[in-house]
């Protein structure tokens, strides 16, 4: 084996301008693997910082309290109404907030009231969905305070923060007054002490923060919250954290994946395309290696020949060509995810890509499994020159 | 008296099949003694290279029997021929076939690495004395390519040594040669026969190389004239 290392080496170092245009085109099939693997990966992060930002990673309801069905005997037809005597609220919130501060992965928990109402001006009405929180958790879960485009995201029983999509529709400006009437029928006159726009239309165009003790008078809730929304440290994890408090508390207990899967099934197809063109390098790669070696092959018949006269075997001659194949995948590999690692660096984290930037993320470029699949791929590569070679008859060639 | 080192017995060999076949020999019998040096003659087309490839288990034999220390090698399977030609037998050819890419030195030690598989310092040590013996120890170091007509000869020659081998068969070997080079290098071989009984087996058109050998044998027409 480390003879025939030597060999591969040499045959590689002998005809250097071949081989250094050999490993180049590994590299750059290698760079295009890992600046791909960043795109992609980069991508990714973005949409997700972009959708689930400024959005709750887990929201906790009350369980729905639907009827049991006491006995339902083989062949009775059972109907089942779902009761609306009373509203579905999570009465002992405070008591839970320990139990979620606790949790390692929760960086964020935000104790909300929320409901449908109206905004009136004048003939003009439109429909808004009101969040109740205590001033200072109006940035919590949505980063109102960054993204204000007038006023201040105070909250007082009489003031509240809109969107600008809103405000927009309305004519609203900051300071004015807007009459609000919530779907329990109540009304509020409300000034309005800040305009945001998160650039989610869903968002910009309807939602109102008003404070807690605002919700309460509007929603018609003397006590408790309707919703628990929770930031964490790290959102991928939301799946894992969200059963685990289920379990821990009884509760509905919602991870953001569950309300956002077209996100994920687009991540999804996104990942598999950005799979699909990372193979097209590796195969490319793999025919650019064989294809080399195999007139490196055609160009050494007569020593390959000297070498079996010689008492050299099969195995031998085989052992040679694929050496020279890891050590090109390999020499490739590394150039290829060095020079990818180089270009990516400059670029910011996806999350802290402005407007129109490339959202590459060279923390995922996957250098380590470029390499690798690198070096496998010329391996495989190298075996069938490989077996060509160690079948050249030494008769033939050392007869020419 | 001792087994000769090698028997062939009815040695036949054809190529192409059928009403195309050619028959290039035909039912050799030969004996060849340890020791030895023999002088294969004949016209081209005779079949002293293709005797010479069948010894040298390059090739099989279509019928026959070929044994080299008694080993039967006519019927033997690649892997068997193969590592049966490094231990045991040398070649030396018209055009000395040596790795271009290679130094001298390294060119001799290949047989003994690649039966290894790794270069051992007691292989380098024994190519130095070999290339020194050849008079070429101040050329240990040069590339193959580098190296003049005669000298690659005579590094071939110590390469065909470097697995101390009973049989070496050299295939013209000074037919590539000026005279002078040509003279040493059969000097060498005789040398080399006569202080280590290395039986050499030398295929060869030139009558004054054939008479410096102890034994001569002719063919003509894929038969063995005289032996």
């Amino acid at each position: 084996m480390f003879y025939a290392l030597k060999i591969a080496f040499r045959y590689l170092t002998a005809n250097r301008a071949q081989t250094g245009l050999l490993i180049a085109g590994v590299a750059v099939g290698v760079f295009v693997f890992v600046f791909m693997s960043a795109l992609i990966g980069g991508l990714a992060v973005l949409l997700i910082d972009r959708t689930v930002g400024d959005i709750a990673h887990i929201s906790i309801t009350p369980k729905a309290r639907d009827p049991y069905v006491l006995s339902a005997s083989a062949g009775s037809l059972v109907a089942v109404q779902k009761s609306t005597e009373q509203r579905e609220l999570l009465r002992t919130a405070a008591a839970f907030r320990p139990l979620l501060l606790a949790d390692p992965d929760v960086a964020v928990v935000a104790e909300e009231i929320t409901g449908n109402g109206f905004m009136v001006k004048g003939q003009a009405i439109e429909p808004v969905l009101f969040t109740g929180v205590e001033n200072d958790q109006v940035s919590a879960i949505a980063d109102i305070r960054g993204n204000l485009i007038a006023g201040s995201d105070a909250l007082s029983l009489s003031t509240m923060v809109i969107g600008a999509g809103l405000a927009n529709t309305l004519g609203l400006s900051v300071g004015q007054t807007v009459k609000v009437r919530s779907d329990r029928g109540v009304e509020l006159t409300m000034t309005l002490g800040g305009i945001f726009r998160l650039g989610i239309a869903s968002v910009d165009d309807r939602a109102a923060y008003v404070s807690v003790r605002a919700a309460r008078v509007l929603f018609d809730l003397p006590e408790g919250v309707t919703r628990i929304d929770l930031k964490l440290n790290d959102l991928k994890k939301a799946l894992v954290v969200a059963d685990r408090l289920g379990a821990a508390t009884g509760l509905d207990v919602v991870p953001w994946q569950k309300s956002n899967q077209q996100l994920l099934d687009g991540l999804s197809a996104q990942a598999r395309s950005g799979d699909l063109i990372k193979m097209f390098a590796l195969v490319t790669i793999v025919i650019g290696v064989a294809s080399a070696l195999l007139l490196s092959t055609y160009r050494r018949r007569p020593e390959i020949g000297i070498m079996r006269a010689m008492g050299a075997s099969r195995g031998f001659v085989i052992t040679v060509f694929v050496v020279q194949g890891a050590l090109i995948g390999l020499l490739g590999g590394l150039i290829g995810a060095g020079l990818g690692w180089l270009a990516l660096s400059p670029f910011p984290p996806p999350e802290m890509t402005a407007g129109g930037g490339l959202p590459v993320d060279a923390r995922l470029g996957a250098y380590d499994a470029a390499i690798l699949l690198t070096t496998i791929g010329a391996i495989v590569a190298a075996i069938l020159p490989a077996r060509a070679a160690a079948r050249i008859d030494p008769v033939e060639v050392i007869g020419q | 008296m001792s087994d000769p080192l090698i028997r062939v017995d009815g040695l036949t060999k054809s190529f192409g099949e059928a009403e195309a076949a050619v028959t290039v020999l035909k039912g050799l019998t030969l004996d060849i003694a340890e020791g030895d040096m023999v002088a294969l003659l004949g016209p081209s087309g005779s079949g002293k290279s293709t005797l010479l490839t069948i010894l040298g288990t390059l090739m099989r034999p279509s019928a026959g029997s070929f044994q080299m220390l008694g080993v039967e090698l006519g019927d033997a399977d690649d892997a068997a021929r193969t590592a049966f030609r490094n231990s045991h037998i040398g070649f030396v050819f018209q055009f000395h076939h040596l790795l271009p890419d290679f130094t001298a030195l390294e060119n001799v030690v290949f047989p003994a690495a690649a039966r290894r598989g790794r270069e051992r310092g007691e292989d380098r040590q024994r190519a130095a004395m070999l290339l020194d013996r050849v008079g070429l120890s101040n050329r240990r170091d040069f590339l193959a390519t580098k190296l003049s007509g005669g000298q690659k000869q005579r590094v071939a020659i110590a390469r065909a040594l470097m697995n101390q081998p009973e049989l070496v068969l050299a295939d013209e070997p000074t037919g590539n040669l000026d005279r002078e080079s040509a003279a040493q290098v059969m000097d060498l071989l005789i040398e080399i026969n006569r202080s280590e009984r290395t039986t050499f087996l030398i295929s060869t058109h030139d009558e004054n190389i054939a008479a410096r050998c102890k034994r001569q044998i002719h063919m003509v027409d894929g038969r063995i004239e005289s032996a």
